[in-house]
């Protein structure tokens, strides 16, 4: 174990492990610097078969460096249009790790406008795959500020992305593919392994308390007896994240890149 | 039988001229990819209005918000890829300046595929379970003849007009797409009664006879309706595999959508000489391909 890591390294880790009871070959799509870089730890550790995008249109064969370049050339395995993603979404065997602006305690998450929808106070991207994703795909989050802007009291302003709320579906029953895994923050691992799904604190960043969690969240989180430190990365994790982020990308994930073991 | 209806060479005007106030317009392209750009500006500088927009959006929702001529828009998301969030969507969309209609990507595809069969609808799960059916309470769920599964009905986006840009076409209007995602280019097209394109070149016939490019080809010369050579017709979106976004140009663009875009609009989208206004052809073919 190394005690010189940053908290972008352990929350980098720390989101490898979403992947940990994933199928053999899954089709990981990995929005963002931390999301691809939890990928690729865990396909380079534990999940050598998962597949990958480019980001524009080919599968990668081996992760593709995050950030500028230049005239790196990616290795590519296939192709992955955007037509052919909307197809193999519908039939299931995907992850996505998507980083929405609001979730509730349902997991429902918003990426299209926060106020009154005819006006938003203010408008974001849209709903883009997240109704689609959310309910044929595994479904992680990643939140670089746990606050109660982002996990909200009652349900987010516009729900793009669908969660465990039976009142939103026909005879209240869940599709088949509904399936959230986790969500990552600056502070913590949030699941849904809670009673009848309800989000629980997985692990704890080291110098976190539940208490800081609970204050900092709009909804009530399952609390479990004991709850474990956020494993610490190990060398080869360090020098995997390294290796894909050469330009050092990861220090901009979190205001002034703390370090991972706050100081007392 | 005549060869010239098999001359569908057109000049954008007139493919505008062939447009009218509250038609059902598709644009093909993705985000800040491969959009029509030469006719945005075109509808920009005309008297059009009260259009239905119907696009993976980018740039081109973003001029006609700004333009004032759309009155519904039907969309998945508008972004400048580069650049997350598109500036001019943003003010128009939290101004109420249009209606909408936010789809799910997957269901939008669907609703294009369907019109393009002539189905009122084809079912899909995605939409289930959030407001996407909240705010489209005309999009129905139905219960399969089958299972006892319930699904969304996505209706038919029958398109009056689908307007694409290409790599190459020629006068028939066959047509060869050099970018590496053919995107939803096809399903617009199939959708519409009327489909015009835009291309970097226009070609012989003769330049399609080859295995490797028929691969890029899908869209089939009769369902469309007019060919116009636009050279640098994507920017300041990208064409690949000839030219990358503009970026440092968008982010000018995007600033705009605060101080008023009226000195944006004189500068490029009436200037002369468009190409000579955004920096020039050299310029346009130096910017680097989309990377993530």
């Amino acid at each position: 174990m190394s005690t010189d890591y940053t908290l972008a390294e352990l929350a980098i880790v720390a989101a490898s492990e979403i992947f940990r009871d994933e199928t053999p070959e899954v089709f990981a799509t990995l929005i963002g610097t931390l999301p691809k870089l939890a990928g690729y730890v865990a396909k380079e550790t534990f999940l050598p078969g998962m597949m990958m995008s480019d980001g524009i249109y080919y599968l990668a064969a081996e992760p593709v460096p995050v950030g500028p370049r230049g005239d790196y050339p990616i290795k590519k395995e296939g192709r992955i249009g955007y037509e052919r993603v909307f197809t193999l979404i519908a039939k299931g065997n995907r992850h996505a790790f998507v980083g929405p602006v609001q979730v509730d305690k349902y997991g429902q998450m918003n990426l299209s406008c926060i106020g009154d929808y005819a006006t938003p106070k203010v408008t974001m991207l849209g709903v883009r795959g997240l109704p689609g994703n959310t309910v044929n795909n595994r479904t992680s989050m990643f939140f670089a500020n746990h606050n109660k802007r982002a996990l909200v009291e009652g349900e987010v302003d516009m729900v793009s992305g669908a969660g465990y709320n039976p009142a939103r579906y026909p005879k209240g029953k869940y599709p088949r593919g509904l399936d959230h895994r986790q969500i990552v923050t600056n502070l913590c691992v949030l699941d849904f392994e809670g009673p009848n799904n309800a989000i629980r604190v997985r692990s704890l960043h080291p110098g976190v308390s539940f208490e800081e969690v609970q204050d900092n969240t709009g909804f009530d989180l399952v609390r479990p007896d004991d709850i474990p430190t956020t494993a610490a990365p190990t060398r080869q994790q360090l020098d995997i994240i390294a290796k894909w982020d050469p330009k050092n990308l990861r220090s901009y994930i979190f205001k002034d890149n703390p370090p991972g073991v706050r100081a007392s | 039988m005549n060869s010239s209806v098999l001359d569908k060479r057109m000049e954008l005007t007139d493919i505008v001229g062939q447009l009218n106030d509250g038609m059902t317009i598709g644009i093909g392209g993705w985000g800040a990819r491969q959009k029509p750009m030469a006719l945005i500006r075109e509808i920009v500088k005309s008297d059009l209005k009260d259009l239905t927009i119907v696009s993976y959006g980018g740039c081109d929702v973003g001029m006609l918000a700004s333009a004032r001529k759309i009155k519904k828009l039907v969309f998945s998301f508008v972004s400048l890829d580069a650049i997350p969030l598109e500036a001019h969507f943003r003010r128009a969309r939290s101004a109420g300046e249009f209606e909408v209609m936010e789809v799910d990507e997957g269901m939008f595809q669907l609703g294009l595929k369907a019109a393009a069969q002539n189905l009122d609808f084809l079912p899909c799960i995605a939409g289930l379970g959030t407001d996407v059916m909240t705010y489209n309470a005309d999009i129905k769920t139905i219960k399969s003849p089958y299972s006892e599964d319930h699904y969304v009905a996505m209706p038919a986006i029958k398109l009056d007009v689908a307007l694409c840009h290409v790599t190459e076409a020629d006068q028939r209007g066959n047509s060869w797409i050099g970018g590496p995602d053919m995107f939803f280019d096809e399903w617009f097209c199939r959708a519409a009664d009327k489909a015009f394109l835009t291309c970097e070149r226009i070609v012989e016939t003769s330049a399609f006879n080859d295995d490797h490019k028929i691969l890029r080809m899908p869209i089939e010369r009769n369902l469309v309706a007019g060919v116009a050579e636009v050279p640098f017709g994507a920017h300041p979106t990208s064409c690949g595999p000839d030219y990358g976004f503009d970026v440092a140009h968008l982010k000018a663009y995007s600033a705009t959508a605060k101080e008023g875009w009226e000195g944006y609009v004189s500068e490029f989208i009436q200037a002369d000489d468009y190409v000579k206004s955004v920096g020039g052809e050299d310029h346009i073919r130096s910017l680097p391909l989309p990377a993530f």
